[in-house]
C-alpha cells in the first residue's frame, strides 16, 4: 500500500566498483516494499548503472558458463526495481544527469530512466520526505 | 532537536575520516540531538570483539549504534562475536528511520 | 525555504578530466536552480580554499588539456553567487595551510563547531 512518502537518493558510483551501489539498490528495494516512492538522481559514474548494453559473462576461474554463473547486471536489478514499484503501486523515478551521460557516452539505458540535471535533484529534494546524498571515494 | 541518522560505510583502517565522523556524532548528541550511528559495508569491521575500534569505544553508551545484519554476515561476523553496545539492524529499519519525521540523514 | 549544507570531503578526484570539481560544480548548479545551499570543505577538500591552484600545461601526445580546472576561481564564483563556504580549521592546520593562503570570503570553523553548522541547516548532503 502506498505510504504517500518519497525518498530521494543521489548516488555517484559506477557499476562494479563499490559496495555502495548494492547498498543503494537494497535501500531502494526496501523503500519500495514499504510503499514509499523513490527518486534517484544518478550523477557522474552512476549514469552507467542502467545501461541496457551490459551483458553477463562466464567465469573462467570457476569454469561456469554465462548461464550457470548468472552474473548480475546493475541494469537488470534496476529493471526489476521498476517492476517492483509498478507492482506495489509506488513510483520509482530514475534521472540520469545529462552532461554526465554525454561525457561518458552512456546513452543507451533501460526503459523507465530519464535524462535530467541538477535542477531535477533540487526539485526532488524540495518535494521529498527525506533526501540521502551518497558521494563517492 | 533533530534525529541524526549518521550512516558510516567506511572503516578506520583504510580511511582516517571515520574517527572524525564519530566525534561529530558525539558533538551532535552533546548538543541535545538524538543520534543513531548506523554501520554498514566496511563500517561494520569495527564491530568484531577484539577489533581495534577506538571509534566504537567512543560511541558506546553515548549514541545508538546499529550494524547492518547483511554487512556483518557478508564479513563472517557472527552474533556471538559482536562487540557489546552494538545492535544488529537491517536496511528495512534504516528506511523506516529515513522516512520518519525530523530525520537528518548523513552518509559517510 | 529549506537550507542545505553540502559537505565536500574528497579532492582532486577526476578534476582534470572534468575541468572542475564535480561537487563544487553541481552545488553551483543547485544554487542557480534556487536552492539555499552552503558548503563545508573538510578533509582534503580544504585545499580547494587555497589561492593560486594551477593545473595548466598538461599534454598527452599532441592532445592538450587547454582548458584546465580553476578550482580556486570556482570557489570565488560560488562565494560571489551568495553561497557561504566554510573550511574546517584543524583540517587546514593538519595540511599546513595558513589562513593567509585562503581565498577571501572563506569562513574558517573549528571542528567542534561543525555540529552547530549541521543544526543550522535542514538537510546535510555529504558528498
Amino acid at each position: 500500500m502506498a505510504s504517500g512518502k518519497t525518498l530521494t537518493i543521489s548516488l555517484m558510483d559506477p557499476p562494479y566498483e563499490s559496495e555502495t551501489t548494492t547498498t543503494v539498490l537494497r535501500i531502494i528495494d526496501a523503500a519500495l516494499r514499504r510503499g514509499h516512492n523513490v527518486n534517484v538522481f544518478a550523477y557522474e559514474g552512476a549514469v552507467a548503472l542502467p545501461l541496457k548494453t551490459q551483458a553477463a559473462h562466464p567465469n573462467p576461474v570457476k569454469g561456469t558458463t554465462a548461464e550457470e554463473q548468472h552474473h548480475p547486471t546493475t541494469s537488470g536489478f534496476i529493471s526489476a526495481l521498476f517492476e517492483a514499484a509498478r507492482a506495489g503501486g509506488a513510483k520509482l523515478d530514475w534521472v540520469n544527469c545529462g552532461l554526465c551521460v554525454d561525457e561518458r557516452g552512456a546513452t543507451d539505458w533501460i526503459e523507465g530512466v530519464r535524462r535530467g540535471g541538477p535542477a531535477d535533484f533540487v526539485k526532488m529534494a524540495q518535494e521529498s520526505t527525506n533526501t540521502l546524498v551518497i558521494g563517492t571515494r | 532537536m533533530a534525529h541524526y541518522l549518521l550512516i558510516e560505510s567506511r572503516d578506520p583502517y583504510e580511511y582516517g575520516d571515520p574517527a572524525q565522523f564519530a566525534d561529530l556524532a558525539l558533538d551532535l548528541a552533546e548538543a541535545g540531538n538524538q543520534v543513531t550511528f548506523f554501520l554498514i559495508q566496511n563500517g561494520v569491521l569495527v564491530t568484531r570483539k577484539g577489533a581495534k575500534a577506538a571509534t566504537l569505544e567512543k560511541l558506546r553508551n553515548k549514541v545508538t549504534v546499529l550494524a547492518d545484519e547483511f554487512s556483518l554476515r557478508e564479513r563472517g561476523i557472527k552474533p556471538d562475536r559482536l562487540a557489546s553496545g552494538v545492535r544488529t539492524s537491517h536496511v528495512d529499519q534504516l528506511v523506516d528511520m529515513l522516512m520518519a519525521d525530523g530525520c537528518k540523514a548523513v552518509w559517510h | 525555504m529549506a537550507r542545505y549544507l553540502s559537505v565536500v570531503e574528497r579532492a582532486y578526484h577526476g578534476t582534470l578530466e572534468e575541468q572542475d570539481d564535480t561537487i563544487l560544480w553541481v552545488n553551483h548548479m543547485f544554487k542557480n536552480a534556487g536552492a539555499d545551499v552552503s558548503l563545508l570543505l573538510r578533509s582534503n577538500a580544504v585545499n580547494y580554499a587555497v589561492k593560486g591552484q594551477d593545473a595548466s600545461g598538461l599534454t598527452f601526445g599532441k592532445a592538450a588539456l587547454d582548458v584546465p580546472p580553476t578550482i580556486d576561481h570556482d570557489v570565488e564564483e560560488l562565494i560571489k553567487a551568495g553561497a557561504s563556504i566554510y573550511a574546517v580549521e584543524e583540517d587546514l592546520a593538519d595540511r599546513g595551510i595558513d589562513k593567509s593562503e585562503l581565498i577571501a570570503g572563506v569562513k574558517v570553523v573549528g571542528r567542534r563547531e561543525v555540529a552547530k553548522l549541521f543544526d543550522q541547516h535542514d538537510q546535510i548532503w555529504h558528498w
